[in-house]
């Protein structure tokens, strides 16, 4: 099971292009429904940190990446694994600890990994993974693939010093990697404002990579930039790093409740009205004239029946057997 | 190479580690090197000397003073069809290191389900008496061996480094190598010219005896030797038992020269306390308790910051007149 045909669309047109975001946009946002329904539900276990409003970024990133491409992951990140083409029953049967899930039912929500789409990797410490993707960057360039990964991370990851250390080596030898920093403005429960100094993409053009700001609730905007960037570090024009400012519309996870302490109601409101991501995407796609609501209602019935089937795959799923336990702790 | 294939050499254990480093990069197009000062410095020690004229500074990278950058960048890249071997010049630097290797490096297979891997190698520094006090002298191999996902190789020799390294950079896993800064230039030994490598998880018998078994690791098997040869003198035949890897760990063959001799020491540079002559006790209490004659007695670095005065630093470590009295001690002899 698949949400997306072919990861390579850059040849489509802007419309096919706009269908294809907004079917992997609701298949994020649906998917994200389904865990929290799931969570509450106590069927699954741990923890759950919803993507829900930030779906513009990852859609927007990897409909700009070629199947190989790499991406990291943060603990966060159920949008990238599905915006770079995992399939939502094994992902769910992944987040339920099961055997089917894409580790095992070893790694769960937070390092959810496939080699097949090239994710290396969720990862649960904070900034934990740019040295992997700057690493990947590295062999890519090494082997002469062709390659580019993605890192992405939240804005609580500038506060990490290995962040600056490998953005620095990435520059020095020019790898092909692109840091994505989305800044939900929220690092758990602390407004950035109170963490971060200065001026954030400021941070990266110091090293001298190409530092760009983007509407990360307009998927066209990002998908737009992605691509320029991807392109330039395929040429081998080196690093580039991208703050997409976008909002999390939950809690830090699911159970974050009160969040009146760190931010106020309307506050929310107004993001979930106004810049909404998938609102933006939908108004621009019927102003078009060529796409209809029925048509989009149609792709929301189909996402819905594909997570309702992913759900009931992975709540069928049988659990690992207790002799797993001891398997894979080495190659 | 203008000596005779069966020829044995004696090669410093610097020369072994750079032969063996040069064996698998000409072997292997994806084994690089990244590190600081690893190209045409060679390192401070000259352990790397002459690799970049032969391999290019794409392989022999120098980095930037960031171990945590590096490293990682070291996983992202095992991951992902290179073979890198990490320099970390002295092993006190392998804090900044730990998030890299402990929940990265060590964890990736496993979480992963087994869909990622990293074959990687970690080289680095361990011992004291260099007079360069407490930031370039411990011995913290023992933190690694606690981490479930890595190997944790302690080469005493240059035969066994040379050995050992080959099979660290063609293991799948992510590896952690130990060398004895101080035996770089100073430890000789014979290193045949022909092809070989040593498999990680067997012990190797240094010298055989039957009174009492040292168990050395790292620096401490010269010691132990050392100290083997003044108990000869007062008639006590030492045994010497090399674990060569602190994981895996050949469990078996330390047993059984527990049960020959009856009486254990295990000698390690790293801090006695916690330290991995506390496991390695442990497996010899457990697996020949019934055949020894003293309890297993463990000597360590004490648990103190290396000291800069030579006065002090030198009663930090064991020491060959050390290990021998506590092991005439042992064997009750006066």
């Amino acid at each position: 099971m698949t949400i997306a045909a072919d990861q390579s669309s850059n040849s489509n047109t802007p419309l096919e292009l706009g269908l294809q975001m907004y079917r992997r946009m609701i298949s994020i946002r649906r998917f994200e429904e389904q865990v929290n329904d799931l969570y509450t539900r106590a069927l699954m276990p741990g923890l759950a940190h919803l993507y829900i409003g930030e779906e513009a970024v990852a859609v927007g990133i990897c409909e700009a990446l070629r199947s190989d491409d790499y991406i990291t992951s943060t603990h966060r990140g159920h949008g990238h694994c599905l915006a770079k083409g995992a399939s939502p029953d094994r992902m769910f049967a992944e987040l339920l600890g099961k055997e089917a899930g894409y580790c095992k039912g070893k790694g769960g929500s937070m390092h959810i990994a496939d080699p097949a789409t090239g994710n290396l990797g969720a990862n649960a410490i904070v900034a934990g993974s740019v040295g992997i993707a700057t690493g990947a960057a590295l062999s890519a360039k090494r082997l002469g693939n062709g390659r580019v990964a993605v890192c992405f991370f939240g804005e609580g990851a500038l506060g990490q010093g290995v962040l600056y250390e490998v953005m620095n080596i990435a520059q020095l030898q020019k790898l092909p990697v692109i840091y994505v920093c989305e800044n939900n403005l929220y690092t758990e429960y602390t407004h950035y404002s109170e963490t971060t100094a200065g001026d954030i993409p400021t941070r990266a053009a110091a090293f001298g990579l190409q530092a760009e700001t983007v509407d990360g609730q307009d998927v066209r905007a990002v998908h737009a930039t992605a691509t320029r960037l991807v392109e330039r570090a395929r040429r081998g024009d080196g690093p580039s790093f991208i703050v997409c400012n976008t909002y999390r519309y939950t809690g830090h996870h699911v159970g974050d409740i009160n969040r009146e302490y760190y931010r106020s109601k309307e506050e929310e409101k107004r993001w979930k009205t106004d810049r909404d991501p998938i609102k933006l995407l939908t108004d621009w796609l019927l102003e078009q004239g060529v796409v209809t609501t029925a048509q989009l209602n149609a792709i929301q019935t189909e996402v819905d029946a594909e997570m309702k089937k992913a759900v009931e795959f992975a709540l069928a799923a049988p659990y690992p057997g207790v002799e797993e336990v001891g398997q894979d702790v080495y190659a | 190479m203008s000596m005779p294939e069966t020829a044995v050499r004696e090669l410093t254990f610097a020369q072994a580690v750079r032969e063996a480093l040069a064996e698998e990069m000409r072997r292997d197009p994806r084994v690089c090197i990244f590190g600081e000062d690893v190209a045409e410095a060679g390192t401070p020690f000259k352990v790397l000397s002459g690799l970049v004229e032969e391999f290019g500074t794409e392989r022999v990278l120098d980095t930037p003073i960031s171990e945590a950058g590096f490293t990682g960048i070291a996983v992202g890249a095992a991951m992902t069809g290179l073979r890198p071997i990490v320099d970390i010049m002295f092993g006190d630097f392998i804090t900044l290191t730990m998030d890299q290797m402990v929940n990265q490096a060590a964890k990736v297979h496993y979480m992963s389900g087994g869909a990622w891997k990293v074959p990687m190698v970690m080289r680095t520094t361990l011992g004291a008496t260099r007079r360069s006090a407490a930031q370039h002298s411990q011995s913290l191999h023992a933190w690694f061996c606690h981490v479930p996902g890595l190997k944790v190789v302690l080469p005493s020799t240059p035969y066994d480094a040379k050995g050992l390294l080959k099979t660290a950079i063609r293991d799948e896993n992510p590896v952690v190598f130990f060398e004895d800064k101080m035996m770089y230039a100073k430890l000789k030994g014979p290193v045949p010219a022909e092809e070989y490598t040593i498999p990680f998880g067997v012990a190797d018998v240094k010298r055989e005896g039957s009174d009492i078994t040292l168990v050395g690791t790292s620096s401490m098997v010269q010691v132990a030797l050392g100290a083997a040869d003044l108990l000869e003198g007062i008639g006590v035949s030492a045994e010497v038992v090399d674990p060569r890897t602190m994981w895996p760990l050949d469990e078996k063959t330390l047993i059984e020269s527990a049960k020959k001799t009856s009486r254990v020491i295990v000698i390690d540079e790293g801090y006695e306390r916690y330290g991995v002559t506390a496991e390695i006790a442990a497996v010899i209490a457990a697996g020949a308790f019934y055949d020894l004659d003293a309890p297993v007695k463990r000597m360590g670095a004490m648990h103190v910051p290396i000291p800069f005065a030579p006065t002090l630093e030198d009663a930090t470590v064991p020491t060959e007149q050390s290990v021998f009295e506590v092991a005439r001690g042992l064997c009750k002899r006066s």
